[in-house]
């Protein structure tokens, strides 16, 4: 891996005047507390749409002008009441973050811009994560990738004004103009080299009265932490097991719980017919029916594994009966929009695609869990939640009691991609909790997670493009989705701003999916729309929404366009896009990745892009489909094509740490290959087939490519864009279009194993938790 | 109700517990030792690799009655003790490369890093590409790439 440090200029830098926030002056509050505290709004700085400066044919989509994460961010305005940062005596600085740190690295940049413009050491800064906190209303959301978009300014604004606030009283212990002060490594200096620690000032700095107060920030060409590279502030905890995960806690008298589950997708529970024998069985505590199926505690999970095997229940139908992937695919298809190409003159030729995406899963390695502590008239959660304030309202309601009489607590997550937008387990912890009377661990099995948990919506795409000579006339793109669950919150950012939306009055998931498709290439009249079915599935996102299936289906159609019009895709791909940083991030993946070089019969490369979230990428990729390495044998293991080589390009804008971009975008390669090759769930008489890391077959260490370079652009904006999904689209779709060249065909449905007869033997469903071996000490 | 004795990270312990429970949870929910994960109970994820007597296991995988006072198991919070240091050279290199992404495997996978060290060391060779190809514990965030730097790393000063 590396980071591209070259300075030079991105070709459309010169000529385009880029919004300067940084410039502007920011107001925050000094509050009046023992110590030095000063709050500030959340997004606190205006939304500046991106500047639509190239006159080309095809018009800016809605997602051009203002995309999901402008959504996220206007959402954190009006609404929003204070966030506050606080000095205490011991020179600490402490800030509760109202977003969820699932492993992508937002504590860490959230401490880079604290240190940035406070001027203390970052092992001064304490990033916690807040407690549900209703009145923030929709600004306590983690998706969309929008952390550091949305709170970029007013963090830095908060530190700024504490630092001012330090050296005026330092300056008025000394008796000197502040101006003649300076701040470095958590001390204001004065001119002869004397120095009062932060510490020693939070006391004096500290407010009497609340009052608005101004502020400068830092220009990007002073920064001295934002831009360089630090390693995650939790890093040392995760290596010595010390990090604290919701499993981890030690709640008093919270025991182990898990769900009997049913055996088909959202069955009910028709009765019990052994509760009191189970009850009776070694460790367990409590056995009690709650919506989702059968709860019981216990002092250990291993007892509760037991107990669940013993339960005889009577189940009842689910939401999808017994359906399997064919029949959800004839309901998909049958939603398919049509196509209403405009007149085009008579030689044009068509190009048609269609593609499939199967269901994938969305877990996490930590699976769906919470603690709860139901009393009588309150209750405690405990939890990695990126949308507390709707879990808080709807926990609040199951138990009938005012929310504010629930407290909702947030932990570190283990891992997210989507699934802890959702508050699945909370909701049966507090109901459990509650029929129990006593606190509980609440924890699902890895194969409920598989089985019962949130999927990715199986979806097609159809492609329809018309061409004539060396111009594209025409692009249409019809996604036709199974539905999206949207219910966590962001549903409600979407209705509370409609009006202000570029969009219109479309639905919650048509709202996003215009506000997040943008246009990648001058293809002249161009429409992108989605619809959905309503399935009856637990749905909801996995690392990005619709952007790589979307991408996937474009990439390989702009790969038959450029065939048609007889031009090689990466030249095709710099003629055609629309945005200048697009053709940037091609030369150097080209250039790095050595695009064009002969390749053995079985393996090819393939390029690709996809701009979201005010960034811009490319991928280049070399894959390996011969079939020694397609027939590689790993015990219990999904092997196939190999990805060798990934040379991934990406201008996020401003970069706040380098090195947690190229994790996030390590990541979300990871994540593109699996979608691609590898990864999906079969739906089959109203189950998901799939029970475990060895059925889901998600990258391994033998799927990884030997080869991986990311490169990080030269800023081309001073405003941060999202990365935590950015990673995946355009590498799907460069793998699957290496895929299609290295087989000789177009593959059309994803992953492009999903047909092949399965490589493991499906688990039971009832019981619905297999036992755990026993021969853990001969067999690893 | 049985009575169970072996050595966690250098200590002696003794808890009272059915022989059939997995020690995983004894670890977890009975010696409140929460280093090694839960990420599917079955050995497949490998999210609670330890070490049993120096070689590395997946606790949810043994019984509880299988192990005995002779039994010497370490969890990711007993592996700088091994070397002595504050921390152990495998997980020097995981904070050098900077590995962890949410951190939930990385418990599992310095064990069978360490592990995997000291399997090729025996056979009197160096790590290979297909060494690291075998390792089959899960990482859904995606840090495989900065896993393998890390194991070369710590391999060297080992
Ligand atoms: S929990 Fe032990 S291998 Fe997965
Ligand atoms: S760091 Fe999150 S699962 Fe590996």
């Amino acid at each position: 891996m590396s980071i591209d440090d070259q300075t030079a200029p991105a070709p459309e830098e010169s000529g385009r005047r880029l919004p300067e926030m940084s410039r502007r002056r920011l107001v925050g509050y000094l509050v009046a507390a023992p110590t030095l505290t000063v709050a500030v709004r959340l997004g606190l700085d205006g939304v500046a749409a991106p500047p639509a400066e190239a006159v080309v044919p095809t018009l800016p989509g809605a997602a051009d002008l203002f995309d999901l994460s402008d959504l996220l961010k206007l959402a954190a305005q009006p609404t929003s009441n204070l966030i506050a940062l606080q000095v205490t005596s011991d020179g600490l600085i402490h800030f509760a973050l109202p977003r969820a740190e699932v492993g992508q690295g937002i504590t860490t940049s959230t401490s880079m811009l604290i240190a940035e413009e406070i001027d203390a050491p970052m092992s001064h800064v304490r990033v916690t994560l807040a407690p549900a906190r209703p009145e923030l209303l929709y600004n306590q959301l983690t998706g969309g990738s929008n952390t550091t978009f949305s709170t970029y300014g007013p963090i830095r604004t908060a530190a700024a004004i504490a630092r001012q606030r330090l050296v005026k009283a330092a300056a008025q212990k000394w008796g000197v103009p502040a101006s003649t002060l300076t701040t470095r490594d958590g001390y204001v200096i004065r001119a002869d080299g004397a120095r009062l620690s932060y510490g020693s000032l939070a006391t004096a700095a500290a407010a009497t009265t609340s009052s608005a107060t101004e502020v400068h920030l830092k220009s990007p060409d002073q920064f001295k932490v934002i831009g360089t590279p630090r390693n995650r502030v939790d890093a040392r905890l995760s290596v010595t097991g010390q990090k604290t995960f919701a499993m981890d806690l030690k709640i008093p008298g919270a025991l182990p719980t898990m769900v009997c589950r049913p055996p088909t997708v959202n069955g009910k529970v028709v009765a019990v017919n052994n509760a009191a024998e189970v009850r009776a069985m070694s460790g367990v505590t409590h056995v009690e029916v709650i919506r989702t199926g059968v709860a019981v505690r216990a002092r250990t999970f291993g007892q509760c594994i037991s107990a669940i095997r013993a339960l005889d229940v009577t189940w009842g139908p689910g939401t999808i009966g017994t359906k399997s992937d064919a029949d959800i695919l004839a309901e998909v298809k049958r939603a398919e929009l049509p196509m209403v190409v405009p007149a085009v003159p008579l030689l044009a030729k068509t190009i048609d695609t269609s593609f499939t995406f199967w269901f994938a899963g969305n877990s996490a390695l930590e699976t769906n869990c919470a603690v709860a502590d139901v009393r009588a008239d309150s209750a405690q959660i405990w939890g990695s939640f990126k949308s507390p304030i709707t879990a808080q309202q709807r926990v609040a309601e199951l138990l009938g009691m005012a929310a504010g009489k629930v407290k909702v607590n947030v932990t570190q997550g283990g891992g997210s991609f989507g699934r802890k937008l959702f508050y699945d387990a909370a909701l049966e912890a507090a109901e459990a909790s509650r029929k129990m009377g006593a606190p509980v661990r609440l924890m699902w099995h890895r194969i409920d997670d598989v089985r019962q948990g949130r999927v990715h919506p199986m979806s097609t795409s159809r492609v329809r493009a018309t061409v004539l000579g060396t111009n594209v006339l025409t692009y249409e793109q019809r996604h036709t989705s199974v539905k999206t669950d949207f219910t966590h919150g962001l549903g409600e950012v979407i209705t509370g701003h409609s009006a202000e939306l570029p969009v219109g009055d479309l639905g919650w998931s048509e709202t996003v999916f215009a506000l997040s498709q943008m246009t990648h290439y001058n293809y002249g009249v161009t429409t992108q729309v989605l619809n959905e079915v309503d399935g009856g599935f637990n749905t909801g996102s996995m690392r990005n929404i619709y952007s790589p299936n979307v991408a996937v289906a474009r990439e390989l159609t702009t790969d038959q366009i450029a065939k048609l019009m007889k031009k090689d895709p990466l030249a095709f791909r710099k003629e055609f896009a629309r945005d200048k940083r697009s053709i940037a991030v091609l030369d150097r993946v080209a250039a790095v990745g050595g695009w064009g070089r002969t390749m053995p019969a079985g393996t090819a490369q393939g390029v690709a892009i996809h701009n979201e979230y005010h960034g811009v990428t490319a991928c280049l990729v070399e894959i390996d489909c011969t079939t020694p390495t397609v027939t590689r044998k790993v015990r219990d293991a999904y092997t196939g094509p190999r990805v060798t080589k990934v040379v991934f390009a990406v201008d996020v804008g401003q970069v706040v740490n380098p090195k947690g971009l190229e994790a996030q975008m390590l990541g979300g390669i990871m994540d593109g290959i699996a979608l691609t090759l590898t990864s999906s769930v079969h739906l089959k008489n109203g189950t998901f087939l799939e029970g475990s890391w060895d059925n889901y077959a998600y990258t391994r260490q033998w799927n990884v490519p030997p080869v991986v370079k990311v490169i990080i652009m030269p800023s081309t904006s001073h405003e941060p864009g999202g990365a935590g999904e950015l990673g995946v689209a355009a590498t799907a779709a460069a793998v699957a279009a290496a895929y299609g060249r290295a087989v000789g065909k177009l593959p059309t449905e994803f992953p492009v194993n999903h047909g092949q007869p399965l490589f493991f033997e499906p688990k039971p469903t009832v019981p619905p938790v297999p036992q755990s071996p026993t021969n853990g000490l001969t067999f690893y | 109700m049985p009575q169970h004795t072996f050595k966690v990270n250098g200590k002696s312990v003794t808890v009272d517990a059915p022989d059939d429970v997995r020690l995983l949870w004894i670890l977890r929910d009975i010696l409140g030792i929460t280093g090694p994960k839960y990420g599917c109970g079955i050995n497949v994820c490998k999210a609670c690799t330890s070490h049993i007597n120096g070689r590395a296991f997946n606790p949810c995988s043994v019984p509880v009655g299988q192990v005995g006072p002779d039994d010497e198991i370490t969890t990711i919070e007993g592996l700088p003790a091994t070397v002595g240091k504050e921390l152990h050279p495998m997980q020097e290199a995981w904070l050098a490369h900077d590995v962890a992404q949410c951190g939930y495997c990385q418990p599992g996978q310095i064990m069978a890093a360490v592990d995997l060290v000291k399997k090729v060391r025996k056979e009197g060779r160096q790590i290979t590409n297909a060494d690291l190809d075998q390792l089959r514990n899960i990482c859904r965030c995606g840090t495989y790439t900065r896993i393998r730097e890390a194991i070369r790393d710590g391999a060297s000063k080992m």
